[in-house]
């Protein structure tokens, strides 16, 4: 299970559609607890594609966030980027772009603007599996 | 000499490269992998030249990317 605030899901919604057309994207960070994890704080950074088809983290702002997290005594949890015309699901790239077996990997789409859907994934090699992803 | 690496100190000997760092360290997928030192990011066909000296503070950062 993996756990994000409210307040922080509408950060990462708002961000996502000022941004629109591209993409948007960022880093989640927290706690674990065992299999579960915490959201604690997102990072919107800059999506140096600046695409509607892709994205690529801002190494800066990725170099920023990781002493932050450091700072705060929070962990890397993952990432999460948007997909303005398509489902909330990993791509082929967005598979073969995921190094880490156990990061989680969300995804938000604004495919259908009235009803933005996020969703969270493992992915090892070709296989996507969501997780169980609680917004309160 | 010391070296900070993703914020912990360490002793390494003196002529240690970037890439030796790389492989000393277990880096997974080095590929894609972005070095800075200092805050200054390393251009991967430095890694094997590139010396640390003493006080660097080197992080590894994992390219992300993706589609849609």
């Amino acid at each position: 299970m993996i756990k994000l605030s409210k307040e922080d899901f509408e950060k990462i919604l708002n961000h996502a559609i000022k941004e629109l057309p591209d993409e948007a994207c960022g880093l989640i960070a927290g706690e674990k607890n065992g299999d579960d994890k915490i959201i604690k704080k997102v990072y919107l950074l800059t999506n140096i594609d600046h695409s509607n088809e892709h994205f690529s983290l801002d190494p800066k702002e990725q170099l920023a966030a990781v002493k932050d997290m450091r700072a705060n005594g929070i962990v890397p949890l993952g990432n999460w980027h948007s997909h303005p015309e398509s489902p909330s699901r990993p791509s082929e790239e967005d598979k073969r772009l995921a190094y880490d077996k156990t990061a989680s990997y969300m995804i938000l789409s604004l495919m259908n603007r009235e009803e933005p859907v996020l969703n969270s994934f493992k992915i090892s090699g070709d296989t996507a599996e969501k997780e169980e992803l609680v917004i309160e | 000499m010391t070296i900070t690496v993703a914020g912990t100190k360490k002793e390494v000997k003196e002529g240690l490269t970037v890439a030796q760092l790389i492989i000393d360290e277990d880096v997974e997928t080095p590929m894609y992998v972005t070095v800075s030192i200092n805050d200054e990011f390393v251009d991967s066909g430095a890694f094997e030249t590139t010396l640390l000296k003493d006080g660097d503070s080197v992080e590894f950062l994992y390219f992300m990317g993706g589609g849609c």
